[in-house]
């Protein structure tokens, strides 16, 4: 074990010490912003200062080989800084117009893209997966992959009707927050958890995992020093399991992904919403996931046809009626989609205002 | 690496999005605990199933949080990620970095860790992906020694972030990056040493375009707006006419409440109906600038599904004042946490505690007054509760 030299509580590194000049001098003064081409912002100060910002994807889960490589283009770029976006993003900071083509190029070979702004597939937001989390019900860095090669072209243009942001979480801990996005792929397990009653009380305290369960799903098994599932409340959301190691809820067979659509968190125009439920399931299906590739193609398609100039998926949804964001999309609306949870109600139509 | 060991993952090494499994095999050749997560990865995808045992608490001196303790089940076959624990790593306000700072992080995770990395977890932190448990307080000596601290993690204060704000955003309404840092450094304690009934997340947005998702992502959501009118520049305005801009199908029809008009050439707006959107000011950024009388909207509540429901943040501070040092802002949350420490169940987030208990026992718990705007619409139902002070004995 080292020894314990170091000082805690210091914080991060202060921000100041972060910003490359042109930032600090117009802190707070910036005037207007335009895009250039896609990925490619030039920020105007109120004295005229330009600083241009090119912004690439990234897969967020990188070596540090590869955050070597893009300090050395930011060294030969932009004087040494950079940043990155609250999407996975990876902004350099120019000043100098005539080196973002450079830069391009460099990037290019680098096979980074170059993109994310405007009226285009913003960079997906995700979990860990199966690559650094116990309890995922999926991967999260593979779905990403393969959606990300299929929505390529609307990441690298600005050619769709507005925004798309597109989250995976691996899990109904959502570390990704899924719930509002315009598209969410979402981990899901199917199955009540396996107790092993050797173990449970072993390692975990009942009356806890009895309280661990928002249905009241799980009782104690005074007999077995253990406790039971009630089949018929459980809804697999895993809570137990997080609790409790000895509730396996994995089950290889029959875990898999739900789709969610329509979510936004922007104030502008429309309140901000939740992504409500499109597809109850598609299996596991790596390394590439085709069903939800294909099924992720399908919901963008139809809104690059339906979608009015400026319209979210949700707004687009809203507009339209769910009733026909099912019909054309093709998706099957089943018993699956209507809520039984706590606050279904208001989610029922209490109006005879329908499209038939 | 050898060929063929990751036959799935190989697959995602094609198509044009850069790939994760091209760069961890790089990163395999020159350590093997990269090269053993991307075999064991290789597992899951075999198996559809999470190899990752369940938690085990790790850390290092004087923190209760910032290392994730994570083991591999399958420790015999895979012995280089038999402990691969998780550092979060506190990033700078908004995500800035100098190559120079980056590149110190690289030595440390290169003598450490895995060598593989999230930039950034989905609170904000920079992730260090995978060290074994014998190197952690090393770990940790050597991020201090070049200015890094940990994040959050279980029971306690998350890192907050916040937007990229004044340091390159005209609609920034207030400093998104020094309150960012100043609640981190007041609220230190609290970020390393977990004494919650569950996670408290604050995320800060300069604008109400929130691209932090405080809204959705944080219990208490801190967004910037204006109190007075937004400013509009007729020239600019003319201009985005003369160019072919459609001023009135694209901004003025789209104003949700209907609190602009176009006439003449010249962009009005009648300043009371609006609600701050940002709608036309996303549009014609060169034009129209949110107003002068600048502050925050503060928002409690945001969560993902886990237990209750998802929830989206509402307003319960509908205008402050952002200035340092904040105080006010800080004595609320204090008064928030304590309330939130008292009432609130294992696992139980504060909106959830306020779902449970009714907002009227929030507001006089944290001494906030009820304004309209915490409501889209009042109650459809006459259960109210009454204080005993406010009625007589019955009998």
């Amino acid at each position: 074990m080292a020894k314990v030299v170091a000082k805690t509580d210091i914080g991060p590194p202060h921000y100041s010490n972060m910003l490359p000049p042109i930032v600090k001098e117009n802190y707070g003064k910036w005037a207007y912003h335009e895009i250039l081409t896609p990925g490619v912002l030039v920020h105007v100060s109120e004295n005229g200062d330009k600083l241009y910002t090119v912004r690439v994807g990234s897969p967020r889960l990188m070596s540090i080989l590869m955050v070597r490589e893009i300090c050395d283009l930011a060294d030969k770029y932009c004087d040494g800084y950079l940043r990155f976006t609250s999407r996975h993003n990876i902004e350099f900071l120019l000043t100098d117009e005539s080196k973002i083509e450079p830069l391009i190029a460099d990037l290019e070979k680098m096979g980074l893209p170059v993109g994310g702004t405007g009226h285009s597939a913003s960079n997906i937001i995700h979990t860990q997966g199966w690559l650094h989390c116990h309890t995922a019900a999926t991967d999260a860095s593979g779905i990403v992959k393969a959606i990300m090669d299929d929505l390529y072209e609307y990441f690298v243009d600005m050619k769709l009707p507005a925004k798309l942001k597109v989250a995976v979480a691996c899990c109904l801990n959502m570390c990704g927050a899924v719930h509002c996005s315009d598209i969410a792929i979402l981990g899901i397990h199917r199955t009540v958890p396996k107790i092993d009653h050797e173990r449970l009380h072993q390692v975990c305290e009942i009356p806890t995992v009895v309280a661990s369960c928002p249905t009241g799903a799980i009782r104690p098994d005074p007999k077995r020093k253990s406790v039971k599932v009630n089949e018929e409340k459980c809804m697999y959301c895993g809570n137990c399991y997080t609790m409790c190691p000895a509730m396996q809820i994995m089950d290889p067979e029959n875990d898999g992904v739900a789709i969610m659509v329509g979510g936004k968190v922007s104030n502008a125009r429309t309140a901000p919403m939740f992504s409500r439920l499109a597809i109850p399931f598609l299996p596991n299906n790596p390394p590439r996931w085709p069903e939800v590739v294909e099924a992720v193609r399908n919901i963008v398609d139809t809104w690059i046809r339906d979608a009015r100039e400026g319209e979210r998926v949700g707004e687009w949804i809203e507009r339209i009626g769910w009733e026909r964001f099912f019909e054309k999309t093709g998706i099957p609306f089943t018993e699956k989609h209507i809520d039984d949870y706590i606050f279904s109600v208001p989610t029922f139509r209490s109006t005879t205002q329908f499209k038939s | 690496m050898a060929d063929k060991e990751t036959p799935l993952l190989d697959e995602l090494e094609k198509g044009p999005w850069p790939s994760f499994v091209k760069d961890m095999k790089r990163m395999g050749e020159k350590n093997p605990a990269a090269r053993d997560h991307l075999r064991l990865l290789e597992k899951s995808y075999e198996d559809k199933l999470v190899h990752w045992k369940h938690g085990g608490i790790v850390g290092v001196q004087g923190y209760g949080g910032g290392v994730i303790g994570r083991y591999s089940d399958m420790p015999e076959e895979f012995p280089h990620v038999r402990e691969f624990h998780t550092f979060r790593v506190n990033q700078p306000s908004g995500w800035f970095y100098t190559t120079e700072a980056l590149r110190k992080l690289c030595d440390v995770w290169e003598t450490y860790g895995s060598g593989m990395t999230n930039f950034h977890g989905s609170t904000g932190d920079v992730i260090l992906l995978g060290a074994p448990t014998e190197n952690l307080q090393a770990c940790f000596n050597a991020l201090s020694e070049n200015g890094f601290d940990l994040g959050g993690s279980g029971s306690d204060l998350r890192t907050p972030s916040a937007c990229v704000g004044p340091a390159r955003c005209e609609y920034a309404c207030i400093d998104t990056l020094d309150l960012c840092h100043d609640l981190t450094m007041e609220f230190q304690d609290e970020i390393h040493r977990p004494m919650w009934p569950y996670k408290f997340k604050i995320k800060i947005a300069g604008c109400p375009n929130d691209c932090v998702a405080a809204i959705a992502r944080s219990d208490f959501s801190i967004i910037g707006t204006w109190k007075d009118a937004l400013k509009i520049d007729q020239d600019a305005v003319k201009e985005y006419a003369e160019a072919g801009f459609d001023i009135q199908g694209l901004v003025v029809d789209k104003c949700p409440t209907k609190a602009l008009k176009y006439e003449g050439g010249r962009l009005e707006l009648v300043p009371e109906d609006c609600t701050k959107c940002m709608h036309c000011i996303n549009k014609m950024p060169k034009a129209l600038r949110p107003g002068d009388e600048k502050g925050a909207a503060l928002l409690i509540g945001g969560k993902a599904t886990i237990l209750q429901s998802a929830f989206l943040s509402w307003v319960i501070v509908p205008w402050m004042e952002m200035k340092p040092p904040y105080d006010e802002l800080k004595d609320l949350l204090r008064r928030i946490w304590e309330w939130w420490d008292e009432n609130g169940k294992v696992r139980e987030r504060v909106g959830e505690l306020i779902y449970r208990l009714g907002m009227r026992n929030f507001l006089k718990a944290v001494g906030l007054k009820p304004v309209p705007q915490m409501v889209f619409r009042p109650r459809a139902n006459p259960y109210i509760f009454w204080w005993p002070e406010e009625v007589g004995k019955n009998g």
